[in-house]
């Protein structure tokens, strides 16, 4: 055995706070906790750079610092971001270290999002790469007296053919210094790409395998608290009064605090509660446990999952408000179908759960280290709960342990804020699993109305279909009373199905839970809904399925929804560049079945579903094979998958997203529910909230990438929704038995 | 109370309540912050470390339990990231966020301790303790599959 180390609670502390030598481990990763030094890629020694924009700067030791202004939770942007910008600039990939900004307004929008880190910034990286290329460029046709023009960049230096010079990025930095930095470049020919379009190997790769990357919950600073808090059951409830005597009893826990109680409507805003500080994580929440708190459960004490539902069904089952109309839906027609779908509240539960460490400094600034997706809101919410300026807040983004939605929403930033200032100390507030379930911004619960028309041969003539949910603008606005807004983008009005007659009305829901987003959003239902409806009609046709998908996708065209008095906003993006295009999605469609074999003789009790859907400008499909046995265990053996997302930058990582979706899709089919009783969450853990495991995940989950130059799409979501009606479907072509409602556990079938 | 164990080949005399998780003994009083939390239940995997080269979930296991014994978290694993199951991790590319790949390594390395050639059935019930929100199952199960190919 080694030397014998002692290591106190109170020497750890202090190791952490020196800057060098000490304890082995405490010190490597204090230090680390400084994100714009969790950086990947060589140590060096420089003693100039220069900043041709900020996501670059040139050092002249040659290492070039790529700043990726997006947060990591998984889906490789601390990868890809750097691929397109050293491939424009013509970088090598060995001499790129990659820094991760903090939030700032000068990186603009940093909220990862949406899907958005590649489909909104490809040309804006792009030209960061570019630019910094020209500067180079510039500065080496000065050194030589050349017109730059004949000069270009090659391999991390600057060559020019005529006079066979050459020098390397880091040698031309003393002179770049001072020059002007371009603002527009041109871009290079998709077929001279070195990075873009390749898989790339993770940049973060090492630290995923040793143990050494750094999460929101990792941080570790000088004299820290550790937080835990209890908050209202009840969504909006308040403390009345609480009894802190035990909890103080318990060793190590040093305050007891009452969180500022909670206001309508809440943002972002702390849910209130009492919080325990403690000089660990684990007295922090003995002592939680042993607080005795009474509670006013407020407005929404009543909600109960079961009075909602059929609340929310006989909402979707009546007239609601028209959001789209083409043609006339009520025509009268040679037969009808309808069908009712419901899908419960979900919670993202990332694996990390939320974690933030704040601490506010003599001179009143705060600054945070914390696992978000949206550091500049983190920045402005933490500055409007302290009442400070933003300048006064610096925001450290760690890695994140998954976001799926959950950490654009900087409620656990702000707590962590607020309690460093109560305490006069560093607080690290980390949420437990159940903290995580059952008081996060949950995924709306909802109701589907479906009814369509056909005509004597069979064509479906009229559609109507009426979509009812809690909004997300409930959690930001009083007064919401039903879907609202982007939320009818998000698989409602960019119906694509080849219908002369239809309409789309929404339908009321009042809220009673704080109502967020999580992967793909309302396409989760919309799409649940429209592919189970699609198949089932295909049935009542007699048709086999995927003919019966083809046909009513309808030719190629492209659709805007505006032609139908449709307010579509297509994720912000204009629909020239990025258009509803059903030849996409037919394409797709008829890919995944390709894959699948769609068509093949299956044994008795074995069935194939397809589902297809266009979210965030990309298009997917999804093939799952299932059999049910007869206790009912349902088995999801294989899955297809295709995506066209336009241009990719990192095929693997697209890849992975897609083989990943399937896993959350499928624990969305399978498991996924929270049940309100009392306007509690009932469920708090993996138990009662299940997820996929690796005994249930398909023995492959394969992907193809549709080959195309258009404008890149969005990857990390739109993976999501077709998987659930999927397998949903494939179950109907194993059993011959129609499931409409979300999770299939709860139809005994897991 | 001091309870002292070996820790990743050192030893260590923690000054903790014997009842903490050593989960986070190992975290905020060790330093060491590679072992995850994920639900403090046994229910995800994200705090396996071995004892005496048993996978435990350290969550669930008291502190007092790892007194006199050899402990070993991610960090222990190799001293460069060099151990097959790390690098096997790394050539296909296995993370998404990372947050439950110290969990499934340290699982990985025991099953594969104990059986060298795994089935995919051998590796679906030694593996399904171990939660990956991100959903990189099918990546691990190639990956395990490789190590045991790379060391017949
Ligand atoms: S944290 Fe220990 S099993 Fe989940
Ligand atoms: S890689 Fe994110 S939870 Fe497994």
């Amino acid at each position: 055995m080694s030397e014998l180390r002692k290591i106190s609670r109170r020497e750890f502390m202090k190791r952490t706070g020196q800057a060098g030598g000490g304890l082995v481990f405490a010190l490597s990763f204090a230090s680390a906790c400084q994100p714009e030094e969790q950086a990947v890629g060589p140590a060096a020694k420089a003693s100039a750079s220069v900043a041709p924009n900020v996501y670059v700067n040139m050092r002249n030791d040659g290492i070039v610092e790529i700043y990726c202004h997006r947060s990591e939770m998984g889906q490789g942007i601390r990868t890809s971001l750097p691929q397109v910008i050293a491939d424009e600039l013509e970088a090598d990939w060995d001499k790129i270290k990659v820094i991760q900004a903090i939030g700032h307004e000068k990186y603009g929008d940093q909220n990862t999002d949406g899907s958005t880190s590649i489909r909104q910034h490809f040309d804006l990286l792009r030209n960061a790469g570019a630019t910094a290329r020209d500067m180079m460029i510039a500065a080496a046709a000065s050194v030589w007296g050349v017109p730059a023009e004949e000069c270009v960049a090659r391999e991390h230096a600057v060559h020019h053919e005529a006079s066979g010079q050459s020098a390397g990025f880091g040698d031309l930095v003393d002179t770049a210094i001072g020059m002007p930095q371009p603002e527009k470049a041109d871009f290079k020919d998709r077929k001279d790409y070195r990075y873009i379009g390749k898989p790339m190997d993770t940049i973060d790769g090492m630290a995923f395998t040793t143990g050494g990357a750094m999460y929101g919950t990792d941080t570790v600073l000088p004299n820290m608290l550790y937080a835990s808090i209890e908050r209202c059951p009840a969504f909006g409830g308040k403390v009345v009064s609480f009894d802190d005597t035990a909890a103080r009893a318990v060793a190590g826990v040093t305050d007891v605090i009452r969180m500022p109680d909670p206001t309508a409507p809440l943002v972002f805003n702390v849910l209130g509660g009492v919080a325990v500080l403690a000089d660990n994580t684990w007295s922090a929440e003995s002592g939680r446990k042993a607080l005795q708190i009474e509670w006013d459960q407020g407005a929404n004490a009543e909600h109960q999952s079961d009075t909602y539902k059929e609340a929310l069904v006989a909402s979707a089952s009546a007239p609601g408000t028209t959001v789209l109309n083409r043609g006339d839906a009520d025509i009268a027609t040679d037969s009808e179908f309808e069908a009712v779908y419901y899908a419960p509240y979900l919670s993202q539960a990332p694996m990390e759960p939320p974690a933030a460490t704040a601490r506010v400094n003599e001179d009143g600034t705060c600054e945070v280290w914390a696992c978000t997706q949206d550091p500049q809101t983190a920045r402005d919410v933490v500055a409007g709960t302290l009442g400070l300026e933003k300048e006064q807040v610096t925001i450290n983004v760690t890695l994140l342990g998954g976001g799926f939605g959950r950490k654009s929403k900087p409620d656990f930033i702000a707590e962590a804020a607020w309690l460093a200032r109560e305490t006069g100390r560093p607080v690290k507030v980390t949420w437990t699993r159940e903290d995580d379930i059952r008081h996060g911004y949950l995924h709306s619960v909802s109701a589907q109305y479906f009814k369509a028309g056909m005509d004597a041969d069979g064509k479906t003539a009229s559609w109507l279909q009426r979509t009812s949910f809690p909004s997300i603008a409930s959690t930001f606005a009083p007064g919401v009373t039903g879907p609202a807004g982007f939320e009818l983008d998000l698989g409602l009005l960019d119906s694509p199905w080849h219908v002369p007659n239809m309409r789309i009305e929404t339908c009321d829901a009042v809220a009673h839970a704080r109502i967020g987003w999580l992967r793909s959003v309302c396409n989760v239902f919309h799409a649940f809904g429209a592919c189970s409806f699609v198949d089932e009609l295909a049935h009542v046709k007699g048709m086999d399925p995927k003919d019966h998908l083809l046909e009513i996708i309808g030719p190629a065209r492209k659709i805007d929804p505006k032609d139908d008095g449709g307010e579509y906003t297509n994720y912000a993006q204009d629909l020239e560049k990025h258009p509803v295009d059903t030849g996409r999605l037919a394409a797709v469609a008829e890919k995944v079945a390709e894959m699948a074999g769609w068509g093949r003789e299956l044994p008795e009790g074995r069935g194939l579903g397809i589902a297809v859907h266009r979210s965030f400008l990309s298009y997917t499909g999804a093939v799952a094979e299932v059999s049910v046995d007869e206790n009912g265990k349902l088995v999801v053996h294989e899955m297809w998958t295709c995506i066209d997302a336009g241009t990719v930058v990192n095929p693997d990582r697209v890849v992975s997203q897609m083989e990943g979706a399937g896993i959350f899709g499928m624990s969305i089919a399978l498991h996924g529910e929270l049940t309100a009783r009392n306007g509690a969450i009932v469920e708090g853990n993996f138990d009662a909230y299940p997820v996929v495991r690796m005994s249930e995940a398909p023995e492959a989950i394969h992907c193809h990438i549709m080959e195309s130059d258009a404008p890149p799409g969005g990857v990390g979501e739109p993976g999501v929704p077709p998987v659930a009606p999927a397998i949903v479907n494939a179950y109907f072509a194993a059993s011959g038995k129609r499931i409409r409602e979300l999770p299939l556990r709860n139809a005994g079938l897991t | 109370m001091a309870i002292e164990f070996e820790l990743n080949g050192e030893t260590v005399s923690l000054e903790v309540d014997p009842a903490m998780p050593l989960l986070w003994a190992i975290r905020d009083i060790a330093g060491l912050t590679g072992t995850k939390y994920g639900c403090g239940k046994a229910l995800c995997g994200s705090c396996v470390v071995h004892i005496n080269g048993q996978p435990m979930r350290s969550c669930v296991t008291p502190a007092a339990t790892a007194a006199g014994s050899v402990v070993t978290t991610i960090e222990g694993l190799s001293a460069d990231g060099s151990h097959p199951v790390q690098v096997a991790w790394r050539e296909l590319n296995v993370a998404q966020c990372g947050y439950c790949q110290s969990g499934q390594i340290m699982s990985a390395v025991a099953l594969l301790e104990r059986s060298p050639n795994p089935s995919d059935d051998e590796i679906d019930a030694a593996m399904s303790g171990n939660i990956c929100r991100c959903g990189t199952y099918t990546r691990i199960r190639k990956a395990i599959h490789k190590v045991a190919e790379d060391q017949s």
